[in-house]
C-alpha cells in the first residue's frame, strides 16, 4: 500500500499503530515493535496514549473529534456532553434522557445490558401498578357506557375517582 | 456512639454468626442511590448539598438497623479520624474530601452509609468471610426500608439513576476480600487476574483502584450493574469465588508439596519478625502477617487467633498506628509503635508447631 508508516520515536518501520480518544480529541501514534514494547504499549491496561504524549516520548498533534456534538445539554442542570466526556459522570438524573444519544453506546460498552431487570423501588412497583389498573377500569368504563350498562359505568367511575385521589393526594 | 467508640471496636464483628475463612476475610455489598429532586453531588450547589445531608440524616437514624450507631459529618472529624475509618473500608477517600458528606455506622460497624460521596448515598454491609448473600439480604432491606422516607431516582428503563454511568442500574458492588498468598507466590496471580476479567469481575488490592496487593490481599468484585438482577451478579461472583478457592488450596497444597522447607522458612522468618522487630514498615508487617495467617491456615497455629491476625492487618494501617499512639507521627516513629503493637500482640500467640502442618482443607470455605 504504497508509503512506510514510521515509528514516531525511531523512524522504523511502524508495527504498531494506536488510536485514543481523550477528552475531544484523537491521538493516533504509530510504533514500531522494539519501541512499543519499551514503552509498555503491549501491557494492556497499561496502556495510555495520553501519557506518552505528557511524557514527551512520542509528539502527536491531537485532532479535533469529527463531529462532536459538544453543543448537547441537559436542560434541567446544564451539564454538557463535552463535560461528561471529560469526567465520565453525569450532573443529574435528567441528564440519562438528556445526553441519551451520547449515554447510550457507552452503557452497551459498559454492561452486560442496557435495559434494568433488577430491584424496582416498592414506590414505584405500587405507582407501575396502579397506572395500569387505571387503564383497565378506564376501558372498562368506555365499554360499560357504550353497552348502556349505567349500573356498572357508575360503579367504574366511582372506583377511577377513589383511584386517581390515592395517587395525588392533596398536599 | 461516638468516634473513639467506634474505633475502639474490633473491626470484624465477632457476634456475626459468620467468621474469617483461610481464604475469605470479608464480604461486601454497596448500593449506590440517589435523591430524585437534587443534582448529583459533583453538580449540585453547596446549599443542595447540605439539604441532601440533612434528608439523609434524618431517614438513616429512622432506620432499625442503625439503632445504637451513630452519624457524623465529616467535617467534624479530624484527619486522623477520618483515615481510620478509611482503613477499616467504613469511608471512601473519596468522602473525606467531598464537600457537605457525613457517615452513618450502624453500632456493631457492619453496615454504613455515605452521604454526598459521588451519589447521595452509598450504603454498604459488610460481613466476615465468605457471605455475600447474607450480606446482600441485609444492604437490600435497609434499602427497602430508605425508601419509605427517601425517593430514589429512578427510570423504568435504567433502574437506579448514579452519578457514573458504570454503576447504573442496580447500583451494586458486591465484593470480597481474599488472602491468596498460594496463588501468589506461585506466580499464579496475573492468570488469575486476566481470567476473572473476562468474567466482568476486576481485581484490586486491599484498598481500591490504585493500592497495590501488599499482604496478599485482593478485593474481587462485578464490573457490571445493568442488564442482570442483582441476585445474578451474586451468584457469578459466588461462582467465581470457589473457582478461586479452589486454585488457592491447590497452590498451597503444591507449595506444601514440593517446596515445604522453602514454605516453612519463609513463615517462620515472618513469625520471628512480627514477634521481635522493632521497627516495622506497614509493608513489611502486611507481608509477614500474610505469611503467618497462612502458617496458621497449614495448622501450625491454633485456629482461634485467626481473628486477631485479620485484627492486625487492620492496625498496622498508618491511620491506626497513630489513633493508637494518640496523635500524629512520623513515619518513622510509625514503624517503631507498629513494631510495638505487633510485638505486644503476638505475645498472645504460641509459638509455631511445624509438627501440626496439616494439607490445606479444600472443605474448609
Amino acid at each position: 500500500m504504497g508509503k512506510e508508516i514510521k515509528c514516531h520515536v525511531c523512524e522504523s518501520s511502524a508495527t504498531v499503530h494506536l488510536t485514543q480518544i481523550i477528552g475531544s480529541k484523537i491521538h493516533k501514534v504509530n510504533l514500531c515493535e522494539e519501541c512499543a514494547q519499551r514503552l509498555g504499549v503491549m501491557d494492556p491496561g497499561g496502556l495510555s496514549v495520553a501519557d506518552l504524549v505528557e511524557k514527551g516520548l512520542v509528539s502527536i498533534p491531537g485532532e479535533e473529534l469529527p463531529s462532536a456534538p459538544t453543543d448537547q445539554s441537559c436542560s434541567n442542570c446544564g451539564y454538557t456532553v463535552a463535560q461528561l466526556n471529560k469526567t465520565g459522570r453525569l450532573g443529574c438524573s435528567d441528564c440519562y434522557s438528556a445526553l441519551e444519544s451520547e449515554i447510550h453506546p457507552m452503557l452497551e460498552r459498559m454492561h452486560s445490558g442496557t435495559e434494568h431487570v433488577g430491584k424496582v423501588p416498592l414506590k414505584v412497583l405500587s405507582r407501575t401498578q396502579k397506572r395500569r389498573k387505571v387503564d383497565k377500569l378506564s376501558k372498562e368504563l368506555q365499554l360499560a357506557i357504550y353497552e348502556e350498562r349505567y349500573e356498572d359505568a357508575a360503579q367504574l367511575r366511582d372506583e377511577l375517582k377513589t383511584l386517581k385521589e390515592e395517587e395525588s393526594p392533596v398536599a | 456512639m461516638n468516634i473513639h467508640e467506634i474505633l475502639d471496636k474490633p473491626f470484624l464483628p465477632e457476634d456475626a454468626g459468620v467468621t474469617p475463612t483461610d481464604v475469605v476475610i470479608t464480604s461486601r455489598v454497596r448500593l449506590a442511590r440517589n435523591l430524585s429532586d437534587f443534582a448529583f453531588p459533583g453538580r449540585a450547589t453547596s446549599a443542595q448539598k447540605r439539604e441532601v445531608l440533612s434528608r439523609c440524616q434524618a431517614a438513616v437514624l429512622k432506620l432499625s438497623e442503625m439503632k445504637g450507631g451513630s452519624f457524623h459529618e465529616m467535617d467534624a472529624l479530624s484527619k486522623l479520624e477520618k483515615q481510620v475509618l478509611v482503613e477499616r473500608h467504613l469511608v471512601s477517600r473519596e468522602l473525606c474530601e467531598a464537600d457537605r458528606a457525613g457517615i452513618a455506622i450502624s453500632e456493631d460497624l457492619s453496615s454504613s452509609i455515605m452521604v454526598n460521596e459521588e451519589d447521595h448515598l452509598r450504603m454498604q454491609v459488610l460481613l466476615p468471610g465468605f457471605s455475600l448473600d447474607k450480606t446482600w439480604e441485609a444492604m437490600t432491606e435497609i434499602d427497602t426500608h430508605l425508601e419509605d422516607s427517601l425517593d430514589f431516582a429512578f427510570s423504568d428503563q435504567l433502574g437506579y439513576l448514579t452519578a457514573c454511568p458504570t454503576n447504573l442500574g442496580t447500583g451494586l458492588r458486591a465484593s470480597m476480600m481474599l488472602h491468596l498468598p498460594g496463588l501468589v507466590m506461585a506466580n499464579q496471580m496475573e492468570k488469575v487476574v486476566r481470567a476473572v476479567n473476562q468474567l466482568g469481575i476486576a481485581v484490586r488490592g486491599l484498598y481500591g483502584e490504585s493500592s497495590e496487593a501488599s499482604g496478599s490481599l485482593f478485593q474481587i468484585s462485578n464490573q457490571q450493574t445493568l442488564g442482570e438482577e442483582e441476585a445474578t451478579i451474586i451468584t457469578r461472583l459466588n461462582n467465581v469465588l470457589e473457582t478461586i478457592i479452589e486454585h488457592e488450596t491447590n497452590a498451597r497444597l503444591k507449595l506444601v508439596e514440593t517446596s515445604r522447607e522453602r514454605i516453612f522458612d519463609k513463615i517462620g522468618r515472618a513469625f520471628g519478625i512480627l514477634q521481635n522487630g522493632h521497627l516495622l514498615s506497614s509493608n513489611e508487617s502486611m507481608n509477614s502477617l500474610s505469611l503467618v495467617r497462612l502458617g496458621l491456615d497449614l495448622g501450625l497455629l491454633p485456629l482461634k487467633h485467626r481473628t486477631l491476625l485479620d485484627q492486625l492487618f487492620i492496625e498496622s494501617q498508618p491511620g491506626h498506628v497513630q489513633i493508637a499512639a494518640g496523635r500524629e507521627i512520623s513515619p518513622d516513629e510509625r514503624d517503631r509503635h507498629r513494631a510495638t503493637q505487633i510485638r505486644n500482640a503476638f505475645r498472645k500467640l504460641p509459638l509455631l508447631d511445624f509438627n501440626k502442618i496439616k494439607e490445606p482443607s479444600p472443605t474448609e470455605s
